[in-house]
């Protein structure tokens, strides 16, 4: 088996534009939720979100690139370009033969939907532009990294709702462990951020009108973010060849089906992924040092998963530190595990851990060390990020600091 | 049709019963009414009265909307219709 390692990284999301401001933001615990600005929130009862702000599509792209990119493409193409450059790598010949791009994301293009829909159905329009499908399909994003880097090896979209860049990252290690591929641009995207996709959410009545408190007693529910993340994945030997810097390593993957409901979280189905990751890193329980939680901010989702990770860890579980950082950036949904991810890189490589902000009461159901409302120094060799989707669909990652 | 049977109509279509099995006593518990049944009742009550029912999923027990049983359901429900205007 290969060594899968991280050599490049980049993101857009409520923290900020790139890795950077995204690392400086987590290590001030700095809220990147805000009041919502989408046409008709007046409309809504939920009007906050972790919008990227301060975003201008021109400033990247071209009127024909704006045509065939969706928001979600968007963010996926910035965050890859970020990453892209910071691995050094030119993709040429074979290695661009065989590296390739699987990706997470849960609406894809929704804000191309969601306009649309206006159009033939609000304004009464009888036409639309003609690159509607191609700008609104889920696997839009994968292509355009695929053609924009020359990566014409395995490429895919997953779809898990809320796991899908943990299934995507999680895909992409084990085509790198098993020699199938050299290097694979992994993570995802979603741009969810529309009055359709908001609207539809409000329905099920999770989300918070007021804040996202993940494990504190006076959590009322979800907020929801929006961007992308993306990593290349690479094979340890290929990367310390050509003298790459390696920003972690990735060590184990599992994934689980609870098998019993489509919205209630299931804890047996959360700590098989979480046991298991750690058999597939071929790592003790002791050397966790770090969880980024799912941690959504619901009743359901924190309860469960505190009892989750209390069972799977035992004694241990009181030693681990373990935070939401959607309660800086949101629930970015299918890309949510892929901005996640950076805090576990920020935690191994700069041995800072972030916080779950906006924690205000302690819960008994949720009484593990979920790092308060200010970001810690604490070195740690391992660490696991938890994903845990609606349809009861979970994948948990392992990473271990650069070797 | 009076706010009592049109909500009693709502819960026992939710509950697959009729609604002369519905009891004013009886909590959704009782009628065999999850999470999901519950958010699809009030649902089923905000369109049926035009009404808006604050009821937030995470916390039930502190949501403004009292569901500990179907005749408190009603009196809600009737509070919040009389409130209309």
């Amino acid at each position: 088996m290969r060594r899968v390692v991280i050599t490049g990284a980049g993101t857009i999301n409520a923290l900020g534009h790139d890795v950077a401001q995204t690392f400086e933001a987590m290590r001030e615990g700095r809220c990147g939720i805000g009041p919502l600005d989408i046409p008709d929130v007046d409309r809504l009862m939920v009007k906050i979100a972790g919008q990227v702000r301060n975003y201008d599509e021109h400033a990247h792209f071209n009127r024909q690139q704006i045509a065939l990119y969706d928001r979600f493409t968007q963010f996926t193409l910035l965050a890859a370009r970020q990453a892209v450059a910071q691995s050094g790598l030119e993709f040429h010949g074979e290695l661009a033969d065989r590296s390739g791009v699987v990706l997470g994301t849960s609406g894809g293009g929704l804000t191309t939907q969601d306009e649309n829909y206006r159009v033939v159905y609000e304004e009464g329009k009888n036409r639309v532009h003609p690159f509607i499908v191609p700008k609104l399909m889920n696997n839009a994003a994968t292509s355009h990294l695929s053609i924009e880097f020359n990566l014409r090896g395995p490429s895919f979209t997953v779809a898990t709702a809320c796991a899908s860049s943990n299934h995507a990252m999680g895909q992409a290690f084990q085509m790198i462990r098993s020699g199938m591929a050299p290097v694979m641009l992994t993570g995802g995207s979603e741009s969810m951020l529309v009055f359709g996709g908001v609207k539809a959410w409000e329905g099920l009545r999770v989300m918070s009108k007021d804040g996202c408190r993940p494990f504190s007693a006076n959590r009322n529910g979800m907020v929801q973010g929006e961007g992308a993340g993306v990593f290349v994945f690479e094979d340890y030997e290929h990367a310390r060849k050509r003298g790459a810097t390696i920003l972690a390593e990735v060590i184990g993957f599992a994934m689980s089906s609870d098998a019993s409901d489509i919205v209630m979280p299931s804890k047996q189905g959360a700590g098989r992924a979480i046991t298991g990751a750690m058999r597939d890193a071929r790592i003790d329980k002791s050397e966790v040092g770090y969880i980024n939680a799912h941690g959504t901010g619901t009743a359901a989702n924190d309860k469960t998963e505190s009892a989750a990770v209390a069972d799977a860890f035992g004694p241990h579980a009181d030693k681990l530190m373990m935070s939401s950082t959607k309660s800086m950036h949101g629930h970015l949904i299918g890309g949510t595990g892929a901005v996640e991810l950076l805090a576990c890189i920020m935690a191994l490589k700069d041995g800072i851990i972030a916080p779950t902000i906006n924690y205000e009461e302690p819960d008994p159901e949720c009484a593990l060390d979920v790092v308060p409302n200010e970001a810690r120094e604490a070195n740690v060799d391992v660490v696991l990020t938890n994903a845990f989707a609606f349809g009861g669909l979970n994948a948990v990652l392992a990473l271990r600091k650069a070797p | 049709m009076e706010i009592r049977e049109k909500v009693i109509e709502i819960i026992a279509e939710q509950a697959v019963l009729e609604p002369s099995d519905v009891k004013m006593e009886h909590t959704l518990e009782d009628l065999g009414i999850d999470s999901l049944g519950l958010v699809e009742s009030i649902f089923a009550i905000e369109e049926a009265f035009d009404i808006s029912v604050p009821f937030n999923a995470n916390d039930p027990s502190e949501s403004d909307f009292d569901i500990s049983s179907v005749s408190a359901i009603i009196d809600a429900v009737s509070k919040l219709v009389s409130e209309k205007v």
